[in-house]
């Protein structure tokens, strides 16, 4: 009985602090996504109107809205594989079993995931700059004329998808490297006898091992993608012509630009339900595959 | 030496010289004197090494400010964080209580939520609360969380149930249990948790730059984003305080590095 009691004591903190801080606002958010909640509202709740689904019907006829929902898809649907891709690549070089200094490389790798994303971006932009930018320099020798990439609304998001693969491979990197550890060296062993080369070593052994690590960071690495917001607020503002507005910086500029906070609930609520989508789907088509 | 140790460990330099050089070409920058790094072709290195950038962020544009408001943000979140989730993760692991699974079956749904979702209503509760510019209102989001719960409970099941029952057989309340028997044999765990709590608030972007509306209470990256939207041409500034505000993560990251990593593992196991 004590023991049952200690138990709930010892919860109870996080608990009240998620309950207040987590539960609460998500129901919230829907609640105000469902109202005209805006700077009247938030100095006086008497000014509230519940209003239905006004503000979801209204983003179905916003040009913005749709033009930052297309430029957040497209940066996920390029910087999802890119960023898994090179994460899978420089995990394979990292465990090599030929490699050396393989913690030091490891660490390097590394070193952009924790770097401070704004900081960074700022470096970057000036990695991009047209004119004076490393980028551009490095291009210039292997034959390739400047290129604008902060103020060409066709390169501004490839920029954005360069700077992401560079921030964020090295995490997944760490979860496919150990997952390359755990695969049983009899494994290979095997293949080597019946003659297999590298490639088929990787295709048939390697590849097969990984998907269900593979599944794994793709989801959390789409989830993260569709958050995509400081890049784009640090390095290009949205621009050039909102190329780079992604979902999160429009709902930013609805809720603290012009304080339509309950629209911005309603994008808000948009964002995590595509987010839930895709992942079951993710979910889904892994299962299957996993089972043929 | 065979070609493919060649071919690997060539891969490995090229790779390890294109993700550094941002961050080394970003310190070589800061030294460089005003309009230095505005040439053709770009300056590796600086001309003449020169503190003039740094003098100006921490003298005209207040620098130290941000720094303390960051290095105060982030000690009292990881503060918070890792006595509420410590001890909510080692009950959910070895105390017994009523609805505990299903609680924390709860809270594991609850993952899949973005946090970006909660942050509008959570600005209208902080104003509310009187608490808009505040560090009180920063650190509101990251004082528990359900990752940190968890970390904490995958590995405080390993500990030994005879070790906790003999303790309460001498007669020590659960509390004390807690703290001179558990929070020692936690303690991996904790630092792992304390890094990671860390380095997200202090690198923290969106919600910091919601709240934070007075500008004296601007933590580092909100600060820096500002300036840099003000001084775009102005490189050299701008890499000085990139740098001050990644070096004392990136510092702290390769002391702790062991432990940072073993978090990153532990997470993403649940799947």
């Amino acid at each position: 009985m004590r023991r049952s009691f200690a138990g709930w004591w010892f919860v109870a903190p996080a608990l009240i602090v998620l309950a207040t801080f987590f539960f609460v606002p998500v129901l919230a958010a829907f609640g105000m996504s469902l109202t005209d909640f805006d700077i009247y509202a938030l100095t006086d709740l008497s000014n509230l109107r519940f209003v239905g689904f006004q503000n979801y019907r209204t983003l179905l006829h916003e040009p913005l809205f749709w033009k930052s929902l297309g430029n957040t898809f497209y940066f996920v649907v390029l910087g999802v594989p890119l960023s898994i891709g090179a994460s899978l690549a420089a995990a394979l070089l990292v465990n090599s079993k030929v490699a050396r200094f393989r913690g030091f490389f490891r660490t390097v790798y590394f070193a952009p995931v924790i770097t401070t994303l704004v900081a960074v971006a700022v470096v970057w932009r000036y990695i991009f700059h047209t004119r004076y930018g490393f980028l551009n320099y490095a291009l210039g020798f292997i034959g390739i004329d400047p290129i604008d990439w902060i103020g060409d609304p066709k390169w501004a998001m490839p920029a954005i998808v360069i700077l992401a693969v560079w921030k964020n491979f090295g995490y997944n990197m760490i979860i496919i490297l150990a997952a390359l550890q755990s695969i049983p060296d009899d494994l290979y062993e095997a293949a080597r006898i019946d003659g297999a080369s590298y490639w088929q070593q990787f295709r048939h052994v390697t590849l097969p091992s990984l998907q269900p690590v593979l599944l794994l960071v793709s989801i959390l690495t789409m989830a993260g993608y569709f958050q995509l917001f400081a890049e784009p607020y640090v390095m290009t503002e949205g621009g050039p012509l909102d190329s780079t507005k992604s979902v999160l910086f429009y709902m930013y500029e609805e809720g603290f630009k012009w304080w339509s906070l309950g629209r911005a609930s309603a994008v808000a609520f948009v964002l995590f339900v595509i987010i839930f989508a895709i992942t079951l789907l993710q979910l889904r088509i892994g299962r299957r595959e996993a089972t043929v | 030496m065979k070609r493919s140790t060649l071919l690997v460990n060539a891969m490995l330099i090229a790779g390890a010289i294109v993700v550094a050089f941002p961050l080394l070409w970003m310190f070589s920058v800061s030294f460089m004197p005003r309009g230095a790094a505005s040439a053709f072709p770009p300056p590796l290195l600086p001309p003449e090494p020169t503190l003039e950038n740094y003098r100006e962020l921490f003298s005209r544009h207040e620098a130290w400010r941000y720094m303390l408001n960051s290095a105060l943000v982030a000690t009292f979140a990881t503060a918070i964080a890792l006595v509420l989730n410590t001890m909510a993760g080692y009950a959910f692991a070895k105390l017994k209580f009523k609805g505990r699974e299903r609680l924390f079956r709860i809270l594991l749904g609850a993952l899949v939520i973005p946090a970006q979702v909660t942050m509008i209503p959570l600005f209208a509760m902080v104003k509310g609360m009187g608490l808009v510019s505040t560090y009180g209102g920063v650190i509101i989001p990251s004082m528990a969380s359900v990752f940190g719960i968890f970390l904490v409970r995958q590995y405080a099941l390993s500990l030994p149930d005879e070790l906790l029952e003999a303790a309460r057989i001498d007669g020590a309340s659960e509390w004390r249990i807690f703290r001179s028997v558990v929070v020692p044999l936690l303690k991996p765990i904790v630092i792992t948790l304390g890094i990671l709590t860390f380095l997200a608030t202090w690198n923290d972007f969106m919600w910091p730059l919601i709240v934070l509306t007075d500008q004296k209470m601007h933590t580092l990256p909100v600060a820096l984003a500002g300036l840099s939207r003000e001084h775009v041409q102005d490189n050299e500034l701008m890499m000085a305080g990139a740098v001050i505000t990644v070096l004392p993560v990136l510092v702290l990251f390769l002391a702790l590095q062991r432990y940072y990593i073993a978090g990153i593992l532990a997470g993403s196991i649940k799947g």
